[in-house]
């Protein structure tokens, strides 16, 4: 059997925009106030009386190709066998190179313990063989982690039966999270969400 | 024409030297002045330290705020130093005597400002020398793919050689400030001279380093910029990830370099009378190489705005539109002001020739160039890929007061040099009356 190299996807067909999974994250990661590693932005579109909204959960990609690995001085940033991209605590002296070069603006600084963090999927989960916090919480399971090496699993299925897409895939970094019927207008949407 | 010459030395030397006497009032009034805004710089960094980063604005989206603005405007401030002293010797252009000391000295304090700003600017910064690539049992090793750690091997490159070159080039005036000063001072002086005598054997020698060194210097001038550059090139960010930016960035270096030359030098040559030695037409030979660099760094503004319409990338031609009518447009209408338009008028020779205006020209110069920094790092962070990762950066107090702090630091450091080292390179300036 092959190492796993773990994907996300999260089908939007499903996603209800009900914030559990931010939630959750805060919970699970104890992110600080002002903050998010896993957050949901929401757009309105149409005009009435023909209105809808549209969601887009977003989190860190865990890219292929991780550009925060490489302009890394510390090494902090490092990416696992398994693809996840986790940033060791204890490396890191807070210089914010990884945030200025990822194209996906996941990650921020702790206010608390002056260094970078973003998603890593919750990799201390991961390793005991649990599902992130995340997509334990969602009620609509819109949300779906697994081994994108296992033809068995759950996500690889769904990859295979769903056309998917990626966030901005311009990029070259090869993003690991994956979306059902993904709202490209809620992608390219400004939003006053998130800051 | 033998004993004129002799008298035109000894009235140099009694010129410098008496720079250094003591000061007088306005003197202790300009440096306590100074120190006291080193004092801001030193307790608000010390709050820093004690709270965290969360009492600057930054955090994500922009992670980089003016920390890393002013540590590229302090490295590029220190760039004319070694430009003036080791480029303009190689080619013989002669009216950079005038302007090598004080110059280098720029240089040496400028770039001191600047490695700290990196510092400053980590999260963690008592673990800075993390940054440094040195054995230990702990597994540290530098990642040598970033380019952060590149600039630390540049920057402190620079800075060694830097501070070598002009240490060798103090050594024969040091040994003239040691024949006319007494007591603890002449030992001291002595013993910097390294005992020089000015013998002839000394002389082949120390021409021969001196010229090694500058040919050595030279390309450091280009590399350390370079890697500065680099640092914002290498990562995928729109408006960043260009070819064009290490020329542009080095050019953009000698111009603000050249600019805070002329407004230290101006009030210097009034205030210690050294209107004979620093003449109009060496700062004229200045202000051509200002107005050389202007018209490469405005050249360098066309063609980046060029390469992102023609390219048809929807990101670099959204980012050059916000720079010019986003949320930070003074700040760009500021730099095209400063650094494009207003330099423009050095084609006038009339205008070359007037000091007064050169100063108020060099300040102008000074803001542009601060500007065109921020407005490179901070209007790209705030205005990246994904919408939902648009905000915007706004300084607080504590950044504020570091990055005035910081100019404090800079003239302190400047006027103790003018009390302790002679200002003028008298050996060089005697080389070239002969």
């Amino acid at each position: 059997m092959s190492r796993p190299r773990y994907g996300f996807l999260i089908d939007l067909r499903r996603c209800i925009g009900c914030h559990t999974c931010s939630v959750a994250c805060k919970n699970e990661n104890a992110v600080p106030l002002g903050v998010w590693r896993s957050w949901v932005k929401q757009i309105e579109k149409g005009e009435y009386p023909n209105v809808t909204r549209s969601f887009l959960p977003l989190l860190c990609n865990n890219c292929k190709d991780p550009i925060c690995v490489t302009v890394c001085p510390t090494f902090a940033s490092q990416q696992r066998e398994d693809g996840i991209v986790t940033i060791d605590p204890h490396r890191c002296i807070g210089c914010r190179y990884c945030m200025a070069a990822c194209p996906y603006g996941v990650r921020f600084i702790n206010p608390i313990l002056q260094i970078c963090q973003k998603c890593d999927w919750c990799v201390h989960r991961v390793e005991r063989g649990i599902q992130p916090a995340c997509v334990d919480a969602c009620p609509s399971n819109a949300r779906v982690f697994g081994d994108l090496n296992d033809p068995e699993s759950d996500i690889a299925k769904m990859i295979a039966d769903n056309s998917v897409s990626v966030l901005k895939p311009i990029m070259g970094t090869g993003p690991q999270a994956y979306y059902i019927a993904l709202d490209i207008t809620a992608v390219n949407a400004k939003s006053e969400g998130q800051e | 024409m033998q004993m004129n010459q002799t008298n035109y030395f000894n009235e140099l030397e009694r010129d410098v030297l008496s720079a250094m006497k003591k000061p007088n009032m306005s003197y202790w009034a300009a440096l306590g002045f100074s120190a006291s805004l080193l004092l801001m710089w030193a307790l608000c960094w010390g709050y820093q330290i004690k709270e965290g980063l969360y009492v600057t604005g930054i955090n994500n989206p922009v992670g980089w705020g003016i920390y890393l603005t002013n540590f590229v405007f302090w490295v590029g401030i220190a760039h004319s130093g070694t430009l003036i002293s080791a480029v303009l010797y190689l080619f013989r252009a002669k009216f950079r005597n005038s302007f090598n000391r004080t110059a280098e000295a720029m240089t040496i304090i400028a770039i001191m400002v600047a490695g700290l700003f990196p510092i400053i600017h980590l999260g963690r910064m008592w673990k800075f020398y993390w940054l440094l690539p040195y054995p230990n049992q702990r597994l540290l090793w530098v990642n040598f793919r970033s380019p952060l750690v590149w600039d630390v091997f540049a920057v402190s490159t620079y800075f060694i050689v830097s501070l070598v070159f002009f240490y060798v080039g103090l050594v024969p005036d040091l040994a003239i400030v040691k024949r006319h000063v007494k007591g603890i001072r002449q030992r001291v002086y002595s013993i910097l001279s390294l005992g020089w005598t000015g013998s002839l054997r000394q002389w082949v020698h120390y021409n021969k380093l001196y010229m090694f060194l500058a040919a050595f210097a030279t390309p450091l001038v280009i590399s350390v910029h370079s890697v500065v550059s680099w640092d914002f090139a290498m990562s995928i960010t729109p408006g960043w990830h260009t070819t064009i930016f290490a020329p542009y960035f080095v050019a953009g270096a000698i111009f603000s370099g050249t600019a805070m030359v002329l407004t230290l030098v101006i009030p210097m040559r009034k205030i210690l009378s050294l209107e004979k030695y620093i003449t109009v037409d060496k700062f004229e030979g200045i202000a051509k190489v200002l107005l050389f660099t202007s018209l490469i760094v405005t050249y360098a503004y066309i063609v980046e705005f060029g390469i992102a319409s023609y390219s048809d990338n929807i990101y670099e031609l959204s980012i050059f539109k916000y720079r010019m009518v986003g949320d930070y447009r003074v700040i760009y209408w500021i730099m095209i002001c400063c650094n494009s338009l207003i330099p423009m008028t050095l084609f006038v020779k009339k205008l070359r020739r007037n000091l007064v205006y050169l100063f108020i020209l060099s300040i102008f110069v000074n803001i542009g160039m601060w500007s065109e920094r921020f407005n490179i790092i901070i209007s790209s962070l705030s205005h990246e890929y994904m919408p939902y990762a648009w905000g915007l950066y706004r300084p607080s107090f504590i950044e504020i007061g570091i990055f005035v702090g910081s100019f404090g630091m800079f003239f302190t450091f400047f006027l103790i040099f003018l009390k302790l080292l002679p200002v003028l390179a008298m050996s060089e300036i005697k080389e070239e009356a002969e």
